[in-house]
């Protein structure tokens, strides 16, 4: 007697993943239709916390949009100030001294380093493995405490002022510093054991993901991502701003642009982030943080303001109403290479105290474009590591 | 890249009825076109090997209704050189009446999601684009927000979305009532 193989009739289930899934870090829905274990086909769907940033801007003044844009990629806030106040600055034709791009730089450098461990950490923990994100969270955790001695504020910083800083490095930081670079190498090291050459994580993160040179290209990618798919292209480099040209440090290349190579390549950068901090506090010029206070672009020093009558108009001059900054008709976009990627802010002024029109390019929003094409022949446990490595904060994708 | 006049004169002989001017400021190109051919002009900055413009960083709108313009809105389009790092912005001049124009997905695939968000918050159409639904407002939302002429605080948003009418004396209560 023979068996017959009965053929069973299989229809594609629709899941729904999300928006509010352990994994998903933000609102992110997908909806899935999957054959078995493998995703045919996914349809992102992003706007649950669209909270209309870029209409707001209109209605602030360019150091008050400062404090909204800290509230976009929230993981490295101080990227996104400097992002924006370079865009203000390039539109009134300011430079900054020496000093102030430094201290940027320098806080840019350890915001990348707090949003790498914690990508890296949490995407470890989408895939199972905890220490790797609590060992990563020990060093975020001294980073954020070099970021409150520093400004007072350790997750919302709003430490840039167009024209300059909100104030000096306190005389304690440096030391600090010194004392966090001599250290951190200790944590990467411990991730690097931990995870690369790991059995577990190899098999959930090699192959997995993939996206292609050109196609990285066609879908806008920048940042790690790109950069794992071997686009040679790093905006600090390419196109210093703030200075980046003083400092000597490599750009990490990837070659398979799969869930694995965007990890090295963040735990690299990571390296070269803190080659970079080095460099900086070494070469650190003395001087003032802000531009001349004659310029009328930043506020007279207090002393000034409070016991000279010029002093007080200076002041009263820069924060009324329809005085005080104010552009010359026309637009800005300076590129900045923030932890995820290329962010911008495109500022069109028609002369008046606001913006006429503030747009982010958001670099979580154009990666993650990208999901569908790199979920194909994937499976659906592949879609955690995959999401986790695009590493969407959704407060800049749907600002 | 060839330098402004030169590239001004290669875009007029190219698009004698739509190319409108280059504007200079702060070292950003800007070249002006009217919509039908922007996305002609896109292409022959992406192809041409004098420009080889092949990174679109981004795709963004403008509403110039209380600056002034030659229209209405303008598709701003970020493109980048990556082989010589060299930036140019096109913009795209966009009518009031039925704001529409070729969708730039044949290009590059990252204007799926951007001119999405164009459609969403400033209601211009791409033509040719293969999904063109809201991406950040609900399905069901009626406005534009990021228009002008849209108020901060809102037009009727309220009643936009669909209201969930308690029942009174439902099955909870009865429960509740008995306790």
């Amino acid at each position: 007697m023979t068996l017959e193989a009965k053929e069973l009739s299989t229809d594609n289930l629709v899941l729904n993943f999300g928006p509010s899934h352990p994994a998903t870090h933000g609102t992110l829905r997908v909806i899935m239709e999957i054959d078995g274990e493998v995703v045919t086909k996914v349809t992102p769907e992003i706007g649950f916390l669209h909270c209309g940033f870029e209409k707001l801007g209109e209605h602030l003044d360019y150091n008050q949009y400062i404090t909204v844009t800290d509230r976009m990629n929230y993981l490295s806030p101080m990227c996104n100030n400097v992002a924006f106040v370079l865009a203000a600055e390039k539109l009134l034709d300011l430079e900054v001294p020496k000093r102030a791009q430094y201290i940027r730089v320098l806080m840019c450098e350890l915001s990348r380093i707090a949003d790498h461990l914690l990508q890296i950490g949490m995407q470890a923990v989408d895939v199972g493995a905890f220490t790797v994100f609590l060992y990563g969270f020990r060093l975020r955790e001294w980073i954020y405490d070099l970021f409150e001695l520093a400004y007072g504020a350790r997750l919302t910083t709003s430490y840039t002022r167009v024209g300059g800083l909100m104030r000096d490095l306190p005389d304690a930081f440096v030391p600090a510093a010194l004392e966090l670079l001599d250290r951190a190498p200790d944590t990467f090291k411990e991730i690097d054991g931990l995870l690369t050459h790991n059995r577990i994580w190899l098999d959930r993160a090699r192959y997995i993901g993939p996206i292609s040179h050109d196609e990285a290209i066609s879908y806008g990618l920048t940042g790690p991502v790109a950069r794992a798919a071997g686009v040679d292209y790093d905006l600090r480099t390419k196109e210093p701003y703030s200075s980046y040209e003083d400092f000597d440090f490599d750009v990490i290349i990837g070659s398979n642009g799969d869930v694995y190579d965007r990890y090295l390549v963040r735990l690299n950068e990571m390296r070269e982030s803190l080659k970079i901090c080095r460099q900086v506090l070494e070469k650190m010029p003395v001087g003032p943080v802000n531009v001349d206070a004659d310029s009328k672009y930043v506020l007279p020093p207090r002393e000034e303001m409070f016991n000279s009558i010029e002093g007080l108009i200076h002041h009263f001059m820069i924060t009324m109403e329809n005085q005080g900054l104010t552009p010359p008709v026309g637009e800005a976009y300076v590129p900045t290479e923030s932890p995820n990627g290329e962010l911008g802010y495109f500022i069109v002024s028609d002369g008046g105290r606001e913006p006429y029109r503030v747009r982010t390019r958001p670099p979580s929003l154009i990666n993650y474009s990208a999901f569908p094409a790199m979920m194909e022949n994937m499976t659906v446990s592949d879609t955690v590591a995959i999401l986790g490595s695009l590493n969407v904060i959704a407060g800049e994708l749907d600002r | 890249m060839l330098p402004k006049d030169q590239l001004a004169v290669v875009l007029k002989e190219k698009f004698p009825d739509s190319f409108i001017e280059i504007t200079d400021f702060r070292d950003m190109l800007t070249v002006h076109i009217r919509s039908e051919q922007a996305l002609d002009l896109l292409r022959t900055l992406k192809t041409d090997p004098r420009f080889a413009f092949n990174f679109l960083a981004d795709i963004t709108a403008v509403d110039h209704l209380e600056m002034g313009g030659p229209a209405r809105f303008a598709v701003v389009y970020h493109l980048l050189n990556q082989y010589e790092v060299q930036r140019i912005v096109v913009r795209a001049w966009v009518d009031e009446e039925q704001p529409s124009l070729p969708s730039a997905y044949p290009l590059w695939k990252t204007a799926d999601w951007q001119e999405r968000e164009v459609y969403d918050l400033f209601g211009i159409e791409f033509s040719g684009h293969p999904d063109l639904r809201r991406i950040m407002t609900p399905d069901d939302f009626q406005h534009h927000p990021l228009r002008k002429d849209y108020p901060l605080q809102g037009r009727g948003e309220r009643s936009n979305f669909p209201v969930v009418k308690r029942r009174i004396g439902s099955k909870w209560q009865e429960a509740k009532s008995v306790q």
